[in-house]
């Protein structure tokens, strides 16, 4: 039994919505949104994006970029500081009672009391939940039926999540939140939880999740944003982020053939030997150095050239935070420039 | 993985919003039923604590009773008994119900499993509720082998009134939960309960007519310690079970009682913490 006969199984029931009429409506909104703790730290400054019903969107972001703070004001486990957040059409804090039967959760940390087996706690979770799977069912789902009459104590982290998952799924949930769903998992572990999220997702399942696995969110959203000191700093599909971001060709010139002989067309940056190029037009580029590298008799050491990739953007984001941890505006109390009228989800350029 | 045959619910989503939630009490019921069941097994896992919990009150009644026999007791109309047996129902309130629930809620809190349970259905009393349970049985189970062990062992009577006894136990529950779900608010660790737990305990124990009779105070005094959380209670166990009431104390009693059960619903309700980061 696979994933592709759950879609199977959903479609021959024809129970979800024609996909065409389904994507024009907004199932999560936030727009404005900031969230300070207690000590004055801002952890969400100013975040506002949409996701459409069906659509799998990612959150991702270095650790302490804001995503699991904001996750948890989509969740409805802690109001806004400012700005609003709906979750199919209602508020997720205040109208709790109308939100919860129809979403699911996964925590980054869910805690389970370590003394029921994992059973019990999936019966329990069950019982809890208007229309629930069967707890046998919701455990099958994420592979976890062997272990059903194991303690949750004894369960391994890639374990602890699989349970966590499945707690997520018995609502069968419309919009599903999964905070870091595959973090503590093995390779085939992550794999059967693609699958599944894929699977959800085909069945029309709205699915939110953050991760800072680049390659978890290539693989499985339909749109990703990035979240960097506790703003987007990217939004879009992979293709739309990775246009925003030149490819880079990296190589070192032997001694005695300084960077300034490079032709100025290529726009390279030198420290010392070592030479980075950023081009939005990777194939050209690399034509005219290479030329030049031949003509004038220069070896190019460790020569290495990547297209734009997720990766490359999402570094370069990175990046730009471990230059400006210092004065990471989040760390000195109130903002002071956030009143400039700057719209917060603004796509901005960011120079590595 | 495997994904079962069985996944296909009939149930569309705009169908689903249309049907409104099993409403109010059936589904609080139900979800009360669910949590404390998973209690109940936990509970019974959980040996250590039933063993400290039942024998703990037994060795504080022995301690009340040598403490009472320091004391004269002919002006208060009480056996040293009756006072200690009574007595032993107020140390099950602080111990088994306030100081066993500080640590419960705290160890929950800071395992996360509040804020996983809130991410469900179940709402915020639901779950203050339920992880209160267990140790109010237990507490139920304590009192009954107090009457039992007063009637069989010390010649003491049944509860003379038993509306006013069972009045004080409910109204002692609820408060001592409350109180705290109050103080783990204010307890960051398992650890620092027992340091946060010590004032109630105390005060308690020697100001609210648990080792020592009210009446042995000078007036003023008892005055004062008749507004103190558990001392109403205590007052209705004790004149419940032993006979004597005189009807004002009773009303101070009452209202004492559930002034101090509604101030620590509304602590609960202000600050209670679900988050260790919140």
């Amino acid at each position: 039994m696979t994933s592709d006969d759950f879609l199977n199984d959903r479609r021959d029931g024809g129970t979800f919505p024609l996909a065409k009429a389904v994507t024009a409506e907004t199932v999560i909104a936030v727009d404005g949104v900031r969230r300070s703790y207690k000590d004055g730290f801002e952890a969400v400054s100013g975040v506002s994006f949409s996701v459409a019903r069906g659509e799998l969107f990612a959150l991702l972001g270095t650790n302490g970029a804001g995503k699991t703070s904001t996750v948890e004001l989509l969740e409805g486990l802690a109001l806004p500081t400012s700005g609003t957040i709906k979750v199919l059409g209602h508020d997720p804090y205040r109208e709790r009672a109308a939100v919860r039967p129809r979403t699911g959760v996964m925590l980054q940390e869910g805690g389970f009391p370590s003394d029921l087996t994992v059973l019990e706690t999936a019966r329990m979770w069950s019982a809890c939940t208007t229309g629930a799977r069967p707890a046998g069912e919701a455990l099958e789902m994420v592979g976890l039926t062997s272990r059903a009459k194991v303690r949750v104590k004894q369960l391994s982290g890639g374990e602890k999540r699989r349970l966590d998952l499945a707690l997520a799924l018995t609502s069968r949930p419309e919009v599903l939140f999964l905070d870091e769903p595959t973090t503590g998992l093995d390779a085939e572990g992550r794999r059967d939880t693609w699958d599944l999220i894929r699977a959800l997702r085909e069945s029309g399942t709205t699915v939110l999740l953050t991760t800072h696995y680049l390659e978890e969110a290539e693989s499985l959203a339909d749109r990703l944003a990035i979240m960097h000191q506790g703003q987007i700093v990217t939004a879009g599909t992979t293709a739309e982020v990775t246009a925003a971001h030149p490819a880079r060709i990296r190589f070192t010139l032997p001694g005695g053939v300084p960077a300034a002989h490079i032709p100025l067309s290529l726009q390279a940056g030198a420290d010392g030997q070592r030479v980075e190029i950023r081009t939005s037009t990777l194939q050209e580029s690399l034509h005219e150095l290479l030329g030049w590298a031949r003509e004038s008799g220069v070896e190019l050491l460790g020569l290495d050239a990547r297209s734009a990739s997720l990766e490359e953007a999402f570094l370069q984001i990175a990046n730009t935070q471990l230059r400006s941890r210092a004065d990471d505006p989040r760390r000195v109390g109130p903002r002071h420039g956030s009143a400039d009228g700057s719209t917060p989800n603004e796509t901005k350029k960011v120079t590595a | 993985m495997t994904t079962p045959t069985t996944l296909a619910d009939g149930r569309t989503a705009p169908e689903r919003s249309l049907s409104p939630a099993p409403s109010g009490w059936s589904a609080s019921l139900r979800r009360l039923n669910a949590l404390a069941r998973a209690e109940l097994i936990l509970l019974i896992r959980n040996r250590s604590a039933i063993f400290v919990a039942l024998v703990l009150p037994i060795v504080m009644i022995f301690s009340i009773r040598a403490s009472l026999e320091q004391i004269d007791l002919a002006g208060t109309g009480l056996s040293v008994a009756g006072a200690a047996l009574t007595g032993g129902i107020g140390i099950v309130l602080v111990q088994v119900v306030y100081m066993n629930l500080v640590t419960g809620y705290v160890t929950r809190r800071e395992e996360l499993v509040l804020k996983r349970l809130r991410t469900g259905e179940v709402t915020d009393r639901e779950i203050l509720i339920s992880t209160a349970l267990p140790s109010v049985a237990l507490a139920v189970l304590q009192s009954v082998l107090l009457v039992v062990a007063g009637a069989i062992a010390f010649d003491l009577s049944a509860p003379k009134r038993p509306d006013l006894f069972l009045l004080g136990l409910l109204v002692g529950f609820v408060m001592m939960s409350a109180l705290a779900a109050a103080t783990s608010a204010v307890t960051r660790t398992v650890q620092t309960s027992q340091l946060t737990t010590l004032p109630l305990f105390f005060v308690s124990l020697f100001a609210s007519g648990i080792f020592v009779p009210l009446d042995v105070f000078p007036d003023k005094l008892a005055a004062v310690f008749e507004l103190l959380p558990l001392t109403g209670v205590m007052t209705l166990v004790r004149h419940g079970w032993l006979g004597g009431v005189e009807g004002g104390d009773l009303v101070t009693a009452v209202v004492a009682a559930l002034a101090w059960t509604a101030f620590a619903v509304f602590a609960v309700r202000r600050w209670f913490r679900w988050d260790p980061r919140g």
